[in-house]
């Protein structure tokens, strides 16, 4: 016979159980649409994703690209020095957002036009987003220089 | 002079710290009292040694010394004398040894104020608090060290990044630290309750006031920041499930299951080696936390040290501290004594509940922020979790949890009588399924589960109000009576009135911004006109203005409602020349009702001139995200003010704030 204190703890046992189950569920359908890929450039142009994904895309703004199209849209494109995309986006960009810097963009490539929903720029001059450094150097094109120094500033010096 | 004096006061600091990591635990295995009374004063120190430390890297950027690297880098001579101060811990190295220097005063406190506490285990707790202060302390010296000189000294310095100028942001880290750390102490009491190998309900009541005071600091700290990301990121948002701020929530997640699982502990004597396991975690998670944040290993808005040396040495201390731990409490655990028994029903399995929902709460955040570096890792695969991932997984487990929140405080100890507890709250349901209904038929757009949010805080809300006016008899005895049983109802009672009901305000908040939320962009010449939620807006144009160590371009927005002025709304464009950066500071009008909020920025390219792209956004209950988060502040301090965690007296009388409303 199961005394009292036992059956509450398999009874508590059960009940994580449960939770750790619906926990797991919740999820795995959460990640269904939850996450988002990042791509380079290159990668974008050799394989384009269906416009129903959202992905992201990174790399730096192509000098005298920026342009600003109808009542709120803003276009430029973003390069890894290999390949070019083209990007629209409707809203503030953020304060750090220039020609020649990084920037990683959220949304979705529509008609091989990247139709941005989010931007980040670099948040202050020390900061580079990794993703983009990696994928500039699988072009060659990021020879760590000026930001490379940077991003170690503060370090031993 | 004063720098190396700092330098010198920190190295001491080490050595003390070390030797109160050996002494005193020393002498608690072998009964040497002497060996373990020295806690105290070693504990008192450090914590002046590092206090001179911090005081001597403070004088250096008060005075401007460039001479010194850290001051160089983050400070400049032009800077407001708030913001010079405040730099002190703007930087890595200062952060890190603001992070000791709470360390160091929450361990003295412990020395000096824990008078009643077992002087064995106050020995081992105080040993296991300077282990920590050492791996802080040795990190900070060997990668870190804020009082490097530079030669030859620079004229003036690089200026603190513009966007950490504020007041907000300058009380962020040393809040948010203070809970950090403050779950340090509640770390180091487990430790040393494994080594000692008993839990009794003192160890709780010690252990209580620690964790709420922490968790309050938390609280205030994660509000401040959020508060900071909604006026001077320009985004108009205030949570972003950004890496970053997601280890903060996670220790406060997982704090506030702390916090209730103690109550159990130090009430009950059961959930012994679950709160032990929690105290645990929640330390853990927060050096997770100082982990990511100082690695830059996760893509962030927030990310402003990429090192993966240093991300090496606190990845070291964190497999110490939490391996370790975890490893003694696998020992250790298993021989504790169950405690009491309590029917599913009843006040233990309410917070069984809530235990069990937070603690998966936690689990979720945890695995939406580490899942991109475990793909990383594996398949190489970059991908990014975005806010659609915990939309999806967090709130339907914070939504259960709400509900249960509401029934909760009406259950009584070891077996509750549920129709009973029903019967009290049946006006409560009424009105929750009214103003459901009524919700449901004012939404215009908007997603449906927003709606049945809404209905659930104003369940919580309800019951909340309702539990507490029946502790105080109120409309039930004489207006007199109800107000001398207000004055005799234990503070930490008051303290979760108020605590539930912020969060209840804060519910209000989140799902009133988020789901009704009004928003435009567009580019705006002088005369350009936007309507947004029944308000008429103008642009008028901008004005230029001087500030102390930036030029402002200041845009002018008429607000006209029905025709009649309501107000001027002039958000700022900043330019730093020293800092060559840029910032925006948005116009907010806060009503009670929502938030009109504003930003502007120049067009990035020069075939714009003359326009500017304006954002406006209409945000409805906003304000209440705050309030919420206020009285849940309040609701902490007022329960830490509590006679019975003040005295810390072992009396065990039937205690009020236990004495269950049922049996009435």
């Amino acid at each position: 016979m199961m005394t009292l204190k036992k059956r509450r703890r398999i009874q508590v046992i059960v009940l994580a159980f449960v939770a750790l189950g619906i926990a797991t569920v919740l999820i795995g359908y959460a990640l269904q649409d939850g996450i988002n890929y990042f791509r380079s450039p290159t990668q974008v142009t050799e394989a384009p994703p269906p416009p129903s994904e959202k992905f992201r895309i990174g790399g730096l703004v192509t000098e005298n690209s920026i342009r600003t199209v109808g009542d709120a849209s803003v276009a430029f494109s973003v390069t890894d020095g290999n390949a070019t995309v083209p990007v629209v986006y409707v809203g503030m960009l953020p304060d750090l957002f220039e020609e020649g810097q990084g920037m990683i963009g959220l949304g979705s490539l529509v008609d091989g036009t990247f139709q941005a929903t989010e931007i980040l720029a670099k948040h202050d001059e020390n900061y580079m987003p990794a993703e983009v450094i990696e994928a500039l150097e699988a072009q060659g094109v990021y020879q760590g220089g000026r930001q490379e120094t940077e991003i170690g500033a503060g370090n031993d010096s | 002079m004063i720098p190396e004096i700092g330098q010198f006061a920190l190295t001491l600091a080490l050595m003390t710290a070390v030797v109160q990591g050996i002494l005193p635990i020393w002498g608690a295995a072998r009964n040497n009292a002497v060996w373990m009374r020295s806690a105290t004063p070693s504990a008192a120190l450090q914590c002046i040694l590092i206090a001179i430390a911090f005081g001597a890297l403070m004088r250096s950027f008060v005075v401007s010394d460039f001479t010194v690297v850290n001051v160089v880098e983050n400070s400049n001579s032009l800077k407001p004398m708030l913001f010079k101060v405040a730099g002190t811990w703007g930087s890595h190295e200062g952060s890190l040894l603001l992070w000791t220097l709470i360390l160091a005063v929450f361990g003295a406190a412990v020395a000096l104020l824990g008078q009643n506490i077992p002087t064995s285990l106050k020995a081992r707790t105080l040993s296991v608090q300077a282990w920590i202060s050492t791996g802080f302390l040795s990190f900070m010296l060997f990668t870190s060290n804020p009082f490097d000189r530079i030669f030859p000294a620079p004229l003036d310095g690089n200026d603190l990044n513009p966007l950490l100028q504020d007041v907000g942001l300058a009380m962020h880290p040393p809040l948010l630290y203070i809970g950090y750390v403050g779950f340090s102490i509640v770390f180091s009491f487990a430790v040393a309750a494994l080594i000692e190998g008993r839990v009794d309900p003192a160890w709780a009541r010690w252990v209580r006031p620690w964790t709420l005071a922490a968790w309050v600091a938390l609280t205030g700290g994660i509000a401040l920041g959020s508060w900071w990301a909604y006026y001077e990121l320009g985004w108009g948002g205030w949570w972003f499930w950004d890496p970053v701020e997601n280890v903060s929530f996670m220790p406060w997640l997982l704090g506030t299951a702390l916090l209730h699982s103690a109550v159990v502990t130090e009430k009950r004597g059961a959930f012994k080696s679950w709160t032990i396991l929690l105290a645990i975690l929640t330390f853990s998670l927060s050096l997770l936390g100082t982990f990511i944040v100082r690695s830059g290993l996760l893509t962030s808005v927030h990310a402003f040290a990429v090192d993966p040396e240093r991300g090496a040495y606190i990845l070291g201390l964190l497999v110490l501290s939490i391996g370790g731990s975890l490893t003694l409490y696998a020992i250790r655990a298993p021989k504790m004594d169950p405690g009491g028994l309590f029917a599913p029903v009843s006040r233990e399995g309410g917070l069984l509940i809530n235990n069990l929902l937070l603690a998966l709460a936690t689990a979720t955040v945890l695995f939406g922020t580490l899942y991109p570096l475990f793909l990383e890792a594996i398949t190489g695969d970059k991908i990014s979790v975005g806010p659609p991932f915990f939309n999806a997984s967090f709130i339907p487990i914070m939504l259960p949890l709400v509900i249960v929140m509401g029934v909760g405080p009406f259950l009584s100890w070891k077996r509750a009588d549920l129709p009973g507890v029903f019967d009290r709250l049946k006006w409560v349901i009424v009105i929750t399924l009214i103003s459901l209904l009524v919700v449901w038929y004012m939404q215009t757009k908007g997603p449906a589960l927003a709606v049945l949010a809404m209905a659930i805080a104003v369940w919580l809300l309800l019951a909340t109000l309702r539990e507490w006016s029946l502790r105080i008899k109120l409309g039930q005895v004489s207006f007199s009576e109800s107000r001398d049983r207000l004055r005799r109802v234990p503070r930490s009672s008051h303290g979760m009135t108020l605590a539930h009901a912020g969060l209840a305000v804060c519910i209000f908040g989140f799902v009133g911004s988020s789901a009704w939320k009004s928003e435009e962009v567009l580019f705006v010449e002088p005369g350009t006109q936007i309507e947004i939620a029944g308000f008429d807006v103008t642009f008028e144009g901008t004005e230029r203005v001087q500030g102390p160590n930036y030029v402002a371009a200041v845009g002018v927005l008429r607000v006209m409602r029905n025709g009649r002025d309501v107000t001027v709304l002039r958000p700022e464009r900043r330019t730093y020349p020293v800092a060559q950066s840029q910032t925006t500071e948005a116009a907010i009008r806060s009503t009670p009702a929502g938030d009109l909020y504003a930003s502007i920025t120049e067009p990035a390219n020069e075939d714009a001139t003359g326009k500017w792209t304006l954002r406006i956004l209409y945000e409805p209950l906003v304000g209440l995200v705050w309030l919420g988060s206020l009285m849940l502040v309040l609701g902490g301090l007022t329960s830490l003010t509590d006679r019975r965690l003040r005295v810390g007296s072992p009396k065990r009388k039937i205690p009020v704030a236990t004495a269950p409303i049922a049996g009435e």
